[in-house]
């Protein structure tokens, strides 16, 4: 199934939870925050949040700025 | 609506001008306790200057610019992570711990309400329920001047979903006490337009901002050099936040520096109260014993 991610889209397997996409990303252990559809996505809650086909998915980090 | 004036001793009026004083405010009687200490919401902080951490060389500078400054709250921004980055790719918050830091998220880009809220939220979530947050909300890219009816919004949203808003707004001192009703916790005026460093445009609504207010006042945006920070200072702000002044300057960690020294400077020239502008001299050596 497609998501889109950050605004691309990308393909990922069903069933696809979101600590799986954190996981290929590469991203375990670091500090981001994960948005669904325009609603957060709790740390608590990664290991059992599956994604569904056409999930707007943001992932944000903190960068400089003033 | 009751005033509430921070300033109980009447500046003398002395410069010339009509009724109403042009000195500074004087400082409250708790400010001048031997630790010179403000509280934000429920934090305390020694560091009266905040500083962001935008347009920086490298992470490197950042950090040192950072420590040169002696702030104890630094801005960051929030953005999209880049996928597909080297997963060892440094992170700024690695580079400044929110252990030692106070992190203030910003909303800067935001031009909604909706978009403002929403990234408060993200950044509450980034950083483990951490809700001290500097809203910002514009209005237009050429000045970068808040959009005020949007900031309103926002900072009621913000507030009642348990934030603590800084937030930044006009040299408007209605539309800081409207802010401050609200329940923000500090009110953040800006100097001058978002990195113009054009120093203090309008210092008597800066002044009567303060001398309204009882959340603490920051400068936020506009400041270009040391002095005008310390002015900011002298007119009784709580604290100044700065960005561009420091990363822009040729030598960023020297600037921080002077940044330090000036906020510190003009804190103290506030606490001592400065003398009365008056129009002509007054002799600084004694007449009487005069041999000529």
């Amino acid at each position: 199934m497609n998501i889109t991610l950050n605004g691309d889209s990308r393909r990922v397997p069903q069933g696809t939870t979101a600590t799986d996409l954190v996981n290929k990303l590469g991203l375990a252990g670091r500090r981001f925050a994960l948005e669904v559809n325009g609603e957060i996505v709790p740390k608590s809650e990664h290991d059992s949040f599956e994604f569904r086909s056409g999930d707007e998915v943001e992932i944000v980090h903190a960068v400089g700025g003033g | 609506m009751v005033t509430k004036w921070r300033s109980s001793t009447p500046s003398v009026v002395a410069d010339g001008t009509d009724g109403e004083s042009l000195n500074m405010a004087t400082p409250a009687e708790h400010t001048r306790a031997a630790e010179d200490t403000f509280r934000i919401g429920h934090r305390e902080f020694r560091s009266r200057l905040l500083v962001g951490t935008g347009k920086y060389r490298d992470f490197d500078q950042t950090r040192a610019a950072i420590e040169a400054s002696g702030a104890e709250i630094v801005t960051v921004a929030i953005r999209r992570t880049n996928i597909g980055q080297d997963p060892g790719e440094p992170n700024l918050l690695d580079f400044l711990s929110p252990d030692r830091y106070t992190i203030l998220p910003n909303t800067a880009g935001c031009y909604t309400t909706t978009d403002a809220v929403r990234t408060c939220r993200l950044a509450r979530e980034l950083l483990d329920g951490h809700n001290l947050m500097k809203l910002e909300v514009l209005g237009d890219e050429k000045t970068l001047f808040p959009d005020v009816t949007a900031t309103l919004e926002a900072a009621e949203t913000l507030v009642a979903d348990g934030f603590e808003v800084m937030v930044y707004t006009n040299d408007d001192p209605i539309m800081a006490r409207r802010l401050e009703e609200i329940g923000c916790v500090s009110v953040m005026p800006l100097a001058a337009p978002i990195g113009s460093g054009l120093g203090i445009r309008n210092p008597y609504n800066i002044l009567t901002i303060v001398e309204n207010a009882t959340v603490p006042i920051l400068v936020d945006a506009g400041v270009g050099t040391a002095s005008d920070a310390a002015v900011a200072m002298e007119l009784g702000c709580d604290g100044v936040l700065m960005n561009t002044a420091i990363a822009g300057a040729r030598e960023p960690v020297l600037m921080a520096s002077a940044m330090r020294k000036a906020v510190e400077a003009g804190r103290e020239a506030f606490l001592a109260g400065r003398i009365p502008r008056k129009r002509f001299a007054s002799a600084s050596s004694p007449l009487d014993g005069t041999f000529f």
